[in-house]
């Protein structure tokens, strides 16, 4: 009987004030959608650096044949040179950071380089003395890549010491500044939500005071009085939230997985389960603030 | 029933109390009229009853509690046990009769069978049975009334507390309507009614309180209203 009335009440609220609920749905369908996009964002990347930094290590190319670069003046590395590195590698100072080495030969590199390339024309284009041979380094801790790559680079018989995450980081800047993007949109949106709820709920508390005073006279507690106000907010972001939902479902389907996913099957690009995994917060998250904004406006503008 | 403890009341610092060190006490049953000018502190009275107001100074005790120990959350378990009727009928023009009435059991969460069959009961006591599927605009003044009267009635309340209920009706409906705030004290429900009717009070002869400028300046039992012999 009481859930009963309340959901009646509640509708009721809901459909006379048909706009405004339409407004806070709307304007909270944005602002989590903005949310939802960050968020899926920084899954994108922690995707990325979960896949990608345990494959990722140091790479300290030897000079080869003919090279043009200054530092290989002397021309192609020599054993000695060769043995130098190997055996900086195994000071103290330096295997504290290193988990372990391993020499790549020429022919070996040339072996890996036609198999990746395997099935176009490049495999024949290049020879054995193309290839340089390089030591791959696996870090203990892939972020001290710097420290490692600095010791190496200008010794003789090097080309370069690379790391394979700096080709990684423009990527991330782009994605972390996007991340900032849709989080500075999803603020403001938050803030205008924020704004609007409390209005609605104190014109939809407006326009059924007649209705409200008499419920306090004949005893209905505060409670019983509120709930459906606070129903109404509820309902109303829950909608836009569900919309929400919805949208970033369709987005990441149609253009993320089956478009730019589809472009780069090598890349491990979010999908649609992200999304559900999402959802649950972004609905949870729309019911709290939207309950605890109407409660508080109440609390201010409802009279016992 | 309802005791007032020199009680004041002032809205605004400064400005003349509302009511003045009142002392006062309904007992059980009673029919008390609160007379006095307008904002003599009659309204005021009835808002310090409902726990609408709480006062400056002095204790209101209403059914046996101090209005000042029942916290804000137990206030709306204590209006349930008070019936209150105003000059305007404060009615839902949306709603019809029966629903006008229903909705004080609704929200107070009354089961639907409770709500079946006392509805009708309390719409039959104050003259209304057949009419109540009718809308608020199909009802004249005297019968918006009724359905007041029975909206505070259907949770049977010991106290009703009326303010003007007769205002705004013509003085043989305000008279009907008195017969039934009559029938209804003789249920043992205490009646405090404020009201202007000379006429009205003269008539009914129950016990009078009148107030000037927040003072009880005269209260007398089988009193009239403008009758200056104290008891």
């Amino acid at each position: 009987m009481r859930l009963r009335f309340i959901l009646s009440q509640t509708f009721r609220g809901l459909f006379s004030n048909k706009a405004m609920a339409a407004s806070v749905a709307l304007v909270t369908f944005v602002s989590l959608l903005f949310v939802g996009a960050a968020a899926l964002l920084q899954t994108q990347i922690s995707n990325l650096k979960d896949d990608w930094y345990d494959k990722v290590e140091v790479s300290v190319f030897m000079c080869p044949i003919n090279s043009m670069a200054p530092q290989c003046a002397a021309g192609e590395a020599t054993q000695e040179q060769m043995d130098d590195v190997a055996a900086f590698l195994e000071e103290d100072e330096m295997s504290s950071y290193i988990e372990s080495v391993q020499f790549e030969t020429k022919a070996e590199a040339l072996e890996n380089f036609q198999k990746q390339m395997e099935g176009t024309a490049w495999v024949e284009a290049l020879t054995e003395d193309q290839m340089e041979s390089s030591f791959r380094i696996k870090l203990k801790d892939p972020t001290q890549y710097q420290i490692v790559a600095e010791s190496l680079d200008g010794r003789p018989g090097v080309l370069e010491a690379k790391d394979q995450r700096q080709q990684l980081e423009p990527l991330f800047a782009v994605l972390n500044r996007f991340t900032i993007v849709s989080g500075v949109l999803a603020g403001v949106m938050i803030v205008t939500a924020l704004l609007l709820m409390p209005t609605t709920i104190r014109l939809s508390a407006m326009s059924r005071r007649d209705e409200t005073e008499i419920m306090r006279y004949v005893g209905a507690s505060n409670f019983f009085i509120e709930l459906p106000f606070i129903l109404e907010g509820i309902l109303s972001a829950l909608t836009g939230a569900v919309l929400a939902v919805a949208g970033l479902w369709v987005t990441v389907k149609f253009f993320v997985t089956d478009w730019f996913g589809a472009a780069m099957p090598w890349m491990n690009i979010v999908n649609t389960g992200d999304v559900w995994q999402l959802a649950p917060f972004l609905l949870g998250g729309a019911i709290l603030v939207a309950g605890f904004a109407s409660w508080v406006t109440l609390r201010r503008y409802a009279k016992a | 029933m309802i005791k007032f403890d020199n009680v004041t009341k002032l809205y605004q610092k400064g400005a003349r109390p509302a009511l003045d060190s009142v002392s006062l006490e309904v007992e059980r049953g009673e029919f008390v009229f609160l007379v006095g000018p307008s904002g003599s502190g009659k309204s005021t009275m009835l808002s310090l009853i409902l726990a609408q107001e709480r006062p400056t100074a002095g204790h209101v005790q209403v059914l046996g509690k101090d209005l000042a120990t029942v916290s804000q959350r137990r206030v709306p378990l204590m209006r349930r046990k008070i019936g209150t009727v105003f000059q305007d009928f404060r009615l839902l023009s949306d709603k019809n009769v029966y629903d006008n009435v229903a909705l004080a059991l609704q929200v107070i969460g009354a089961p639907r069978h409770r709500i079946k069959a006392e509805v009708p009961e309390v719409l039959k006591m104050v003259g209304l049975d057949g009419k109540e599927k009718r809308q608020m605009t199909e009802l004249s003044g005297g019968e918006r009334q009724r359905v007041a009267i029975a909206r505070a009635m259907v949770n049977r309340p010991q106290i009703l507390l009326a303010d003007e209920p007769t205002g705004n009706l013509d003085s043989e409906t305000g008279l009907s309507i008195m017969r039934l705030l009559d029938r209804i004290n003789r249920t043992e429900t205490t009646v405090v009614m404020a009201t202007h009717d000379e006429s009205i009070v003269n008539q009914m002869r129950k016990r009078v309180v009148e107030l000037k400028d927040g003072i009880v300046v005269r209260d007398q039992a089988r009193g009239v209203y403008g009758g200056g012999q104290n008891q």
